[in-house]
């Protein structure tokens, strides 16, 4: 494993483009399905580059000599080292040269918001539009897929460590991922009964086709990481049990974003009202929609109103999951402007084109009976815009007597989400801040405990994939300190 | 994979099982439940730990026959496996020496109730159990609520067994014979629960009742669980499953408790249709399912 830091001094650029004229290339569009099509299925909206695509968006590359994209990236994949490779059509080096420092490559290439990291970073976007990375780190990856025999992968030596991680999510694996490579003997626990923690029950196929994960899952097990299932640590063994009785040296809690957040308005326990965690897990990971195949139920949506309260991710993930249940009006409900959304912006784009409605500037106040404990709609408030708040987005403000009512079939709650407690109450002498999150040192992600460690969603609150991997991949760096040092605290 | 070592219906459509989980086994503690799920395509279902065996690595499960899930459980056998089974989930029973525990359990609630029982008794409280039942036949556990009780009465629906009538004419009596009180445990069906409730209420008597919500991660996080506690949402997977019988708003937990009583009816429909086939494809699906004899215990 080596470093993000250092960078080759000098290179022969390979590019038979030369570098004035690359910025004249467009950048390359990636296939989808179309919208109406894709709008009524499950199936992956984005599709890939082909070869020649994919060569030709990376010819676009300049080659800085200050690499802002590999600065920018959370794990610090070396971007112009692996674009090059794709212009020289050694696809596989590639591939390896992502794999140094991203352990998840065919997931970040669909879910990072490369806008905020690489391609926020890169040169181009200053004057025309950025290279597109995640495109080709998606192509890459799943080049990659089929092509790579992972029955012969190379092992570190082992050092004789053994560290439990604790949750499957993207933290936990690309900690399991690194620290594998460090010659380490690394356990997986995963409270579900699949791994993949938000990337299985939060994600939705449409956007992060489950085989992918599979696949990633099975890379690792192949590099020599182990999972298990169905164990709730907290509850099914405790932090204290997996040091002093089951041995391990160091563990890594990586437990996510926990407790789905509810507005505390009437009638959030009708039926017909979900979280947004709820309503995902139902359909990924439970397969709802495809009941009755699948024993999950689901309610019914076909020609619903369907609104998701939200502007992140989540609820872009929910409406347009909802679109895909047959809802008939599927509209997000936002109490702050959509420049202020923190959804990707790619998902805003694919939503739009889909036909999802966006309701900006409105807050439900109260959902309201049908007489019979199901949700007959929402008293909504709308808002205006004042001063930026804490998180520098401009703060809404009710507008007094907007008051108005929409009818609703169904309402996912997507406003966020808070600590789960079951490891840090089980966990003597853990400490948390005050919103009960993990309280871990931002660059070594030590805890107040001896030999545990914490990243991800779990120390920050609510994330994205990507930053939770950098937690996962400074914990990982830090553990193996740890545990090829005199291991002081 | 989880293996059945023993499986016996204890009355016409509940049978106990003792299932290997070591982990689980090690750390259960009465009024804990686990979630299991049968196969790839199955759903996730709480269902309350009966017993544990820590030495032996066991826990016992009874499970009555209601939905699609419950029937196919209730057909595998010692030998046969259970895909996935997590816990111990939820908060234990508060255990210490209340004085005089009513435990009161309905149906198979009973199963629910009687390791709760068990540690209360060995807590050094007075225990006066009451088991209500249909019929004679759905009468379970009395040979071993009757081992941890000072006292068990039993009622059935139709007078076939015991005395006729409910479990609540018996806690009725008890009330009006004076007897002290400290605590109420009941775990039975919605209505039993409710009724209980009601009673106690009147009287000042602390009542817990153990809830059974919809749920699907058991671990806090997807919600689907809420119940209405004094007129706030908590999670049954971690909050509870036991909470205070007058705070709770039991309208709410039957009308959540109905939401997907259609595609549930269904499902079950649809499995009764051609159960033998639906039984093998669980049973198919595993890998090395073999035979085990029961330990019994």
């Amino acid at each position: 494993m080596t470093e993000p830091t250092k960078q080759p001094t000098k290179q022969v650029s390979l590019n038979p483009v030369p570098v004035k004229e690359r910025m004249k290339m467009p950048r390359q569009h990636m296939l989808e399905q179309s919208p109406l099509e894709r709008a009524h299925n499950f199936t992956e909206v984005n599709l890939g580059y082909s070869e020649e695509l994919a060569r030709q968006e990376a010819q676009r590359c300049l080659e800085c000599p200050k690499a802002t994209c590999t600065i920018d990236c959370p794990v610090g994949v070396k971007v112009k080292e692996f674009v090059q490779l794709i212009v020289a059509g050694n696809y596989m080096a590639a591939a390896a040269k992502i794999r140094e420092d991203n352990v998840l490559p065919a997931i970040t290439g669909r879910v990072c918001p490369q806008e905020d990291h690489c391609e926020g970073g890169c040169l181009m976007g200053k004057k025309v539009q950025p290279l597109g990375i995640g495109y080709l780190e998606r192509f890459v990856a799943d080049y990659e897929q089929g092509h790579l025999d992972i029955s012969n992968l190379p092992k570190a030596p082992p050092t004789g460590k053994k560290v439990a991680i604790v949750g499957s999510g993207p933290s936990g694996l690309t900690a399991a991922g690194d620290l594998v490579q460090y010659g380490h003997q690394v356990h997986v626990f995963e409270a579900l009964h699949t791994p993949g923690g938000v990337l299985v029950y939060g994600i939705p196929e449409f956007r992060l086709p489950k085989q992918i994960i599979r696949e990633q899952i099975d890379y690792m097990r192949a590099m020599g990481v182990e999972f298990e299932t169905d164990v709730v640590v907290g509850r099914t063994v405790t932090i204290d049990e997996l040091m002093e009785e089951e041995g391990y040296d160091a563990v890594f809690i990586g437990t996510g974003a926990g407790l789905p957040q509810f507005m505390g308005i009437p009638g959030e326990h009708l039926n017909g009202v979900y979280s947004a965690n709820e309503f995902l897990t139902r359909i990924n990971l439970m397969h709802a929609y495809e009941f009755p195949k699948y024993d999950e139920p689901m309610v019914d949506f076909r020609g619903k109103n369907v609104a998701v309260i939200g502007g992140g991710n989540t609820a872009l993930d929910a409406i347009r999951s909802a679109l895909r249940l047959g809802a008939g009006k599927a509209f997000i409900l936002y109490r702050r402007s959509e420049a202020e959304m923190p959804a990707r912006i790619e998902e805003v784009k694919h939503a739009k084109q889909e036909g999802i409605e966006f309701q900006v500037l409105a807050a439900p106040l109260e959902f309201l009976d049908d007489g019979k404990g199901w949700l007959a709609g929402a008293r909504c408030q709308k808002m205006a815009l004042g001063e930026p708040d804490a998180s520098g987005r401009r703060r809404p403000v009710p507008i007094e007597g907007s008051e108005y009512n929409i009818p609703l079939a169904v309402v996912v709650i997507a406003i966020g989400t808070s600590a789960n407690p079951i490891v840090q109450s089980t966990t003597p002498g853990l400490a948390t801040n005050k919103r009960g999150y993990i309280q871990a040192n931002e660059t070594t992600q030590r805890t107040s405990r001896r030999g545990v460690f914490a990243g991800g969603d779990i120390v920050t609150g609510s994330a994205t994939v990507i930053l939770a991997m950098g937690a996962g991949r400074r914990a990982a760096k830090s553990i193996h300190e740890y545990l090829t040092t005199s291991g002081e605290w | 994979m989880f293996k059945i070592l023993h499986a016996e219906f204890l009355a016409p459509g509940i049978k106990r099982f003792v299932i290997e989980a070591p982990r689980i086994a090690h750390k259960q503690k009465p009024g804990q439940f686990v979630i299991l799920r049968l196969y790839e395509q199955g759903e996730r279902i709480p269902i309350t730990i009966e017993r544990s065996d820590p030495e032996r690595g066991t826990i016992g499960i009874v499970v009555q026959s209601i939905g699609k899930t419950t029937h196919l459980l209730n057909s595998l056998n010692a030998g046969d496996s259970i895909l996935d089974v997590v816990g111990p989930l939820g908060k234990p029973s508060e255990i210490e020496k209340f004085g005089t525990v009513v435990v009161m359990g309905g149906g198979v609630g009973t199963a629910m109730a009687y390791p709760t029982a068990a540690a209360l008794k060995r807590a050094g409280n007075r225990v006066i159990s009451i088991v209500g039942a249909r019929n004679k036949e759905l009468v379970i556990l009395e040979r071993e609520l009757r081992e941890v009780s000072d006292a068990l009465m039993i009622t059935t629906d139709d007078g076939t067994y015991a005395d006729k009538g409910f479990v609540t004419d018996k806690l009725r009596q008890l009330i009006e014979n004076g007897t002290r009180i400290d605590l109420v445990l009941a775990i039975g069906p919605i209505p039993m629960m409710r009724a209980v409730a009601e009673m106690t209420r009147k009287e000042h008597i602390r009542t817990i009742v153990s809830l059974n919500p919809i749920m699907i991660d058991g671990t806090g996080m997807c919600g689907g669980c809420r119940v209405l506690v004094d007129g706030k949402s908590e999670f049954a997977c971690v909050d509870g499953p036991e909470f205070d019988a007058h705070r709770v708003d039991f309208a709410v937990l039957v009308q959540r408790n109905s939401m997907y009583r259609a595609a549930e009816q269904k499902s079950l429909e649809e499995f009764q249709h051609d159960p033998e086939s639906q039984v093998e494809s669980v049973r198919t699906g595993r890998t090395g399912a073999c035979a085990v004899e029961g330990d019994g215990r």
